[in-house]
């Protein structure tokens, strides 16, 4: 499935998918540069770690093992810095597909460094909010951080070589 | 500008296939409707190389529903707001409300998805459980103004706050100065989310004007007042 990062989590599915919708009168050069799943050119950067596990189980990003599925590599992107706060994603990639995503920081909202490290593809303003409301499933408005998990994922992508 | 859209599928939950199928959907939606590519089905009806007869059907669904809307907004929401043809204030909703659909027809009966903090939800959170609904503040990062509680229920919310000032009075050619946000709830969120960008453009006016219709809506001042209309939301 091109474009799309998926993860489960226990009994939801969590889906992310990026799109290039756009809001009213908001026209963006970033708005091209989507990642798409593509044949892969030469790699700019060198994979931070390499991650094992495979299938849609989600690796931990901290964790450092021989890959034994294939060429999985994890690209590091750039922390964006948002005025909701730090956003750094971390891509996993198997060949020129993107395997899972992850946060390296999300420090957004109060200001709390949360680290989500176990969940591939966070349901992302689901996550952001956890510590305020357990209750809450889901965040209309605020789209800072979104913004940042997208600039710091393209990073991690054009370090990939995903265009 | 690129937007995350987030599935929450609650059981029962579908096939992967209905979902790459729903996806797939919102990628063609997106490239259809898409006024960056020169080469859009929209970008060339714009120009006039398409009729709309040689279009999608979606093409039509879209503009139809803008048509009415603008006529219903007082002219506030305009699909041709920046002096070509733009549906995208409305695109964006109607897509995630149509994706919802076609999950319910695959089987979900209890979901909700997220496209760029606008929300769809259908059935519940979980058995006997309302899905529950953050309004963030869009002045105080991190905090919430409301919650709202639902089972099909559509919160969208435009405000200035989030990207800089992108919504323009459509009269004025300007950016409203006196609103930091405008949330509206309902059920269906292609209408939800286009209400949002009307009465936002609206500015001081649009009090009155959710009033009078009807509206559900949830009004953050640029002075950080906040006030419901309709009682929408549990004020944090």
């Amino acid at each position: 499935m091109k474009r799309v990062l998926v993860t489960i989590t226990g009994t939801v599915f969590g889906v992310v998918a990026l799109l290039s919708f756009k809001t009213q009168g908001h026209p963006r050069a970033f708005a091209g540069a989507l990642p798409s799943a593509a044949a892969p050119t030469s790699p700019a950067g060198a994979p931070a770690t390499t991650s094992g596990g495979g299938g849609s189980t989600p690796p931990d990003p901290r964790s450092s093992s021989a890959a034994a599925t294939g060429a999985k590599k994890r690209y590091v992107g750039s922390a964006i810095e948002t005025p909701y706060g730090v956003v750094q994603v971390a891509v996993t990639t198997k060949g020129s597909r993107i395997a899972n995503v992850s946060f390296v920081q999300l420090t957004a909202f109060d200001g709390r460094s949360q680290e989500i490290n176990s969940q591939a593809a966070p349901i992302l303003l689901q996550e952001t909010v956890a510590a305020q409301s357990a209750q809450i499933d889901t965040v209309s408005g605020a789209t800072y951080t979104t913004d940042g998990y997208l600039q710091s994922l393209q990073s991690a992508l054009d370090q990939a070589g995903i265009k | 500008m690129g937007t995350v859209f987030s599935f929450d599928l609650r059981a029962p939950g579908v096939e992967r296939a209905a979902l790459d199928d729903a996806i797939a959907w919102l990628h063609r939606m997106d490239a259809m409707f898409s006024t960056y590519r020169t080469d859009s089905v929209i970008s060339r009806l714009g120009r006039g190389e398409l009729e709309l007869a040689d279009c999608p059907p979606e093409v039509s669904e879209v503009l139809d529903a803008c048509a009415a809307l603008t006529a219903a907004t007082d002219g506030y929401f305009d699909a041709h707001a920046g002096g070509r043809l733009d549906p995208s204030g409305y695109v964006k909703g109607w897509a995630i409300e149509r994706v919802s659909d076609r999950l319910a027809a695959a089987g979900s009966a209890n979901h909700c998805v997220n496209g760029g903090g606008d929300v769809q939800c259908r059935g519940t959170a979980a058995p006997g459980r309302d899905w529950q609904v953050g309004i963030a503040h869009s002045l105080r990062p991190g905090e919430l103004v409301a919650t709202v509680a639902g089972r099909t229920l559509a919160v969208a919310t435009s405000g200035s706050a989030e990207r800089g000032a992108h919504v323009l009075d459509p009269h004025t050619g300007r950016s409203p100065a006196a609103l930091a946000s405008v949330t509206v709830v309902g059920t269906r969120l292609a209408e939800v989310d286009a209400l949002a960008t009307a009465l936002f453009a609206m500015g001081e006016r649009a009090e009155r004007f959710a009033t009078d219709r009807g509206l559900r809506a949830l009004v953050v001042h640029a002075d950080g007042r906040s006030t419901t209309i309709g009682a929408p939301a549990a004020l944090a």
